[in-house]
């Protein structure tokens, strides 16, 4: 079983699956990869399956070792990585010899950058998932992020090495987006329609206090029509609250289950690995879509990751 | 978007999620809109409206445990909370309106589910002092006795409404009407974890230290989410719950068993 050790762990890393669903009425929020796209783009390449556990970089990468032969993917965001000094590619997969190591920088694109290895990270499961919960310290690593000198075992599972690489088309296409879709929230119509057109008009920057609980937006104040506060209900992901105050927040990965703001819209499912790559200050926008759309664009984008031109070999 | 049925509303949430409520009362499921300035501030106090959130609560309950019993397959994961439910389900495999059409059919089946005895879950807590920081104002406010807050808060039996917010954080009600009061007005940055809150007519115990805006009157030792062994969830949907004061000793004598 391969291990591997970390030298710097970077800004903020976690492990990350694809999160665990089905434990809404502990209170208990999916989590997972905040760009899940990238992360199950980068198990394939690897051979493992979509939902391995990977490593979860944000903004600035960090520095890993390998102590045994390992078959590598890096997906996201470009950090700049180099393993033993020599750049290596995003999207692709490659090899790490015995004691290489692989050095990340800061993003030179979007927010998160996934490591993956054949084999994926083994970890204790919690609540049937490898995913780091920080709130509340449960689940992957510790249940926290990586520091200087923890060493991760890598997991028996994945097939034979085998070099593999994300087609230029399916690249294209999953490219995150600045302008995210979405469908009306449960509460729209508590919204004048003066406030949903400033909210659709208006330019959005991503604030530094955004995490993986919620990215909190910076720009016109949405003004809801009365009362304000409501009975809690439970939140999904995606899901654009606004509160007293009247600055959107999107629920993110850690989400809490259930919130008592109004929630003007919600993010689509397609789109939501983009919110994974937004940075702090980084301007978006809102565009209303209905919910056959909605749906069409889940399903095109599956399709799309089921297709067999998706990963040359 | 919005639905009625057999006492129950459907609401679209997301392109993969809808919520069912059972608030058929209020419309829109807005709590006392319109009512003058003093009005709406003491509405928004109490989240709870007694009888009405009970019963809704009661059918929450039923159609979680309906739901339990008989899965519905496609549908990953539901978040019950006062008087709604949302369900959240895959969207490749299922539509809105096909969700609607099999949970109206379990709406139909409600009247026949029984929902188990209650436990009963007695947490000790050591109020005031460094435990419950928000004690003194909670009495000046009231124009109480710290023992006269401690004994209102001990004397009554909650009901779990539901958990949420963050793992294990249950919502509790009602608090006696005594000892209603409203949420800080700044909230804090971190609560620690333990820490037992009031806020409006609800009470609840931080599983973990969290931002929070709830004013906080003391704190068990006794883990609230803890690991699989220890079937995670201190309390369940539907628990009854009551606080037993303990002293600063014996609370140090817990926190070290519950290490």
């Amino acid at each position: 079983m391969g291990v591997i050790q970390v030298q710097e762990p970077g800004l903020f890393t976690t492990v990350q699956d694809l999160g665990r669903e089905g434990f809404g009425a502990m209170g208990v929020s999916a989590s997972g990869a905040a760009d899940a796209v990238s992360l199950r783009l980068g198990n394939r390449m690897v051979g493992n399956r979509e939902g391995a556990a990977g490593l979860e970089m944000t903004l600035l990468g960090g520095t890993i070792t390998f102590l045994e032969r390992a078959l590598l993917a890096l997906t996201g965001s470009d950090f700049g990585a180099a393993l033993d000094g020599k750049p290596v590619e995003l999207w692709s997969s490659f090899e790490s010899k015995a004691e290489q190591t692989l050095r990340l920088g800061p993003t030179r694109t979007g927010a998160r950058c996934y490591l993956c290895v054949q084999g994926g990270i083994a970890v204790e499961l919690f609540l049937g998932s490898a995913s780091t919960h920080i709130l509340s310290g449960l689940g992957g690593h510790e249940g926290r992020a990586l520091r200087k000198g923890d060493a991760l075992k890598i997991g028996a599972e994945g097939g034979a090495i085998h070099e593999r690489r994300l087609t230029a088309r399916a690249l294209k296409e999953l490219q995150p987006r600045k302008v995210l879709r979405v469908t009306e929230g449960p509460q729209s119509d508590w919204f004048p329609e003066s406030a949903r057109r400033l909210f659709y008009e208006s330019r959005y920057r991503v604030a530094e206090e955004s995490n993986r609980m919620g990215i909190r937006l910076e720009g016109a104040i949405v003004p809801v029509l009365s009362g304000g506060e409501m009975i809690s209900e439970g939140v999904s992901l995606g899901a654009i609250q606004v509160p007293e105050g009247g600055k959107p927040i999107i629920l993110f990965v850690e989400q809490q289950t259930t919130g008592g703001y109004p929630k003007i819209a919600n993010v689509i499912s397609a789109d939501l690995h983009s919110l994974g790559q937004l940075r702090p200050r980084d301007e978006i926008r809102f565009e209303r879509v209905n919910w056959e759309t909605a749906r069409a664009l889940l399903r095109e984008q599956e399709d799309l990751m089921a297709s067999e031109d998706l990963i040359s070999g | 978007m919005a639905t009625a049925s057999g006492g129950a509303r459907f609401e679209f949430a997301s392109d993969q999620s809808l919520l069912v409520y059972f608030d058929e009362l209020k419309e829109t499921g807005r709590a006392e809109s319109g009512l003058p300035q003093g009005e709406k501030s003491r509405a928004q106090a109490r989240p709870l409206q007694s009888q009405i959130a009970l019963q809704a609560n009661e059918k929450v309950r039923k159609l979680l445990r309906l739901l339990e019993m008989d899965p519905i397959a496609g549908v990953r994961n539901v978040h019950p909370a006062y008087c709604s439910l949302l369900v959240k389900f895959d969207g490749l495999r299922l539509r809105h309106d096909e969700v609607e059409a099999v949970l109206r059919r379990y709406l139909e089946r409600l009247e026949e589910i029984k929902l188990p005895e209650p436990r009963l879950v007695e947490i000790p807590v050591c109020y005031g002092g460094e435990f419950g920081p928000d004690l003194a104002e909670v009495c000046a406010i009231h124009g109480m006795r710290p023992a006269r807050v401690v004994e209102l808060h001990a004397s009554a039996e909650y009901l779990v409404y539901f958990l949420g917010f963050v793992p294990g954080f249950a919502y509790l009600g009602e608090l006696p009407e005594a000892l209603v009061t409203p949420r800080l007005a700044v909230p804090r940055r971190r609560v620690p974890a333990g820490s037992v809150g009031i806020a409006g007519n609800q009470t609840g115990v931080y599983p973990f230290a969290t931002p929070g805006g709830w004013r906080l009157i003391g704190r068990t030792p006794v883990a609230m989410f803890r690991d699989e062994r220890a079937g995670f969830s201190l309390l369940a949907i539907g628990d009854r719950v009551r606080f037993a004061p303990i002293s600063a000793e014996r609370f140090g004598e817990l926190e070290k068993e519950w290490a």
